[in-house]
């Protein structure tokens, strides 16, 4: 089945703007995607017929705020195909990284053994730096292969029977190299270990059958998957959410508050302390729905095809490198590259100068490009609102930086 | 395409590594990194009664931060801190941080201006100079 991009594309008014006599061609949609019109609504909505606080209020607003944004938890369970009280709404994916290093790292007890790989980015690194400070719980990294992989055959060595959890990139973020979930899942099983999954890069690309991916805890941000920024996700399993202990105090999260003492509310409540971003939330409802609409058969296939035209166009230019897998099995569409002798920053300086958007530097992944021994790479990431336009210009800006800067 | 940025003179500066590499035995040297895009600048220099005798700079960075690094050694030999500042003020005028016109080579700036993302890039041999200039004898 073919894949109507032009139609995707009418839904996304930012990419009919003209910027100094040029088309934007996103190529950054791994930083931040763009926001469909269905969004841009749902949010509107929200805030011209329903605006309130949320799960306090008796008034008609606050009955509008708080079903519009239930009915967001409920579109984004859907999305990840588990039950709506499993999904807790936090200020983002570092936010709900933060949230399970915190109250899940608060059960672990110092000697306990944490797992992460090379590749990750800061924000499923640095967290659990801050545990290991906290609690002297300690860290093993699994290494990245050549191909910017993440290298599973070190996983028997590495683990041990103090390792409590693996938490790893289902997407990365620099090489677009998707993990093996059900090898280390497995793996895990054997050790006792609970699987964190960062799906920050994955969730943009289509719904995520969680059941199937057997991990017991998943986290997404809403800003890279369509909606407003100042929202992410946190699904744990039923039983891990009851054991943690709150990661902030304060209005919302409590069964009780004496002046002796404070009792908790339940999950998902008991992880969302003050008001939460109820616009952003439905916003993210409103994305999760517009993704499952989407006949993802088709829009993977046209976003890979896209990667295979960025992939054979860099080739065919002198002295550039992939940093990443070298085919389209087991990447999504993420593609890192180097230009022998130009600065990444300077490529990406000449590719706005073309129109073209694109991430240049060290994508808050900086021990794998010390892995690489590299400053940084060119990153090109695709949405199912790209088309051979938008890779065309890529590769002729490329080409020209080729030529004028070195 | 209006390639504004990367003009003829700030490629030249670049591309002609003036001053690059180590020096063996320096008075001081300190390195700086720009922790939002991974630049890193060091910068080497051997004083002569408080001023700079010899200057050298390695640079891991764009081709802007490499053009600041060549620039400002090329100026910077004879000068003492504050001379140092001078130049730095000189910088800061050619993208537009300071009124005024700035002189030769930091003109070659002037583009960089109407960019904001990039003034670290050209200002990052400064800082990693100014530091090594402030480190104790």
């Amino acid at each position: 089945m073919s894949f109507d991009v032009a139609k995707v594309r009418r839904e996304f008014p930012i990419l009919s703007e003209i910027i100094d006599g040029r088309p934007v061609h996103y190529l950054d949609s791994g930083a931040s995607a763009q926001t469909p019109v269905a969004v841009l609504e749902a949010v509107w909505h929200y805030e011209t017929t329903s605006r309130a606080n949320v799960l306090r209020g008796v008034h008609r607003l606050a009955e509008r705020a708080t079903e519009l944004y239930e009915t967001a938890r409920a579109d984004v369970a859907r999305f990840l195909g588990v039950p709506a009280m499993e999904i807790v709404f936090t200020g983002g994916c570092t936010a709900a990284i933060n949230l399970v290093a915190y109250s899940y790292g608060g059960l672990l007890k110092r000697g306990d053994r944490i797992l992460l790989s090379e590749l990750e980015h800061h924000s499923n690194i640095v967290p659990w730096q801050l545990l290991r400070q906290r609690t002297g719980v300690e860290l093993d990294m699994l290494p990245v292969t050549t191909d910017g992989q993440i290298d599973l055959s070190a996983l028997p060595k590495v683990l041990t029977s103090q390792t409590k959890l693996i938490s790893l990139a289902h997407v990365s973020n620099v090489t677009g190299a998707l993990l093996d979930v059900r090898r280390v899942v497995d793996a895990a099983k054997s050790v006792g270990a609970k699987v964190m999954l960062d799906g920050a890069q994955r969730a943009p690309h289509g719904p995520v059958d969680l059941a199937a991916l057997a991990v017991d805890f998943y986290v997404f941000a809403g800003h890279k998957a369509y909606a407003p920024n100042g929202v992410g996700v946190l699904w744990a399993k039923p039983e891990l959410l009851d054991a943690m202990p709150p990661f902030h105090g304060g209005g919302s999260m409590i069964g009780r508050v004496t002046l002796a003492e404070t009792t908790w509310a339940p999950p998902p409540r008991r992880f969302e302390a003050g008001t939460p971003p109820i616009g952003p939330a439905i916003g993210l409802g409103a994305a999760c729905n517009w993704m499952a609409a989407l006949d993802w058969t088709a829009a993977h296939d046209h976003e890979m095809g896209l990667v295979q035209r960025v992939l054979d166009g860099l080739q065919k230019i002198e002295g550039t490198q992939i940093l990443g897998p070298a085919s389209l099995q087991n990447r999504y569409p993420v593609v890192s590259f180097m230009l022998d002798g130009v600065h990444p920053h300077d490529v990406a300086q000449t590719l706005d100068s073309f129109g073209v958007a694109v991430r240049a530097g060290h994508h808050c992944a900086q021990p794998l490009m010390d892995r690489f021994d590299l400053d940084g790479t060119t990153r090109v990431s695709i949405a199912p609102y790209n088309d051979n336009g938008d890779i065309n210009a890529l590769l002729t800006g490329v080409r020209h930086a080729a030529t004028t800067l070195r | 395409m209006s390639d504004e940025l990367y003009q003829a003179k700030i490629v030249a500066l670049a591309k002609s590594k003036a001053g690059a590499g180590k020096l063996t035995a320096p008075t001081k040297s300190a390195r700086r990194d720009n922790p939002l895009c991974g630049d890193r600048v060091t910068i080497d220099v051997k004083l002569d009664n408080g001023k700079i005798a010899e200057i050298a700079h390695q640079v891991r960075g764009c081709l802007l931060c490499q053009a600041s690094a060549v620039a400002l050694a090329s100026s910077a030999v004879g000068r003492d801190a504050s001379g140092v500042a001078e130049l730095r003020h000189d910088a800061e005028r050619a993208i537009g941080r300071e009124a005024g016109k700035a002189h030769e080579p930091f003109d070659a700036f002037e583009p960089v201006a109407n960019h904001k993302s990039r003034h670290e890039c050209v200002l990052l041999p400064f800082e990693a100079l100014q530091d090594a200039l402030k480190l104790p004898s």
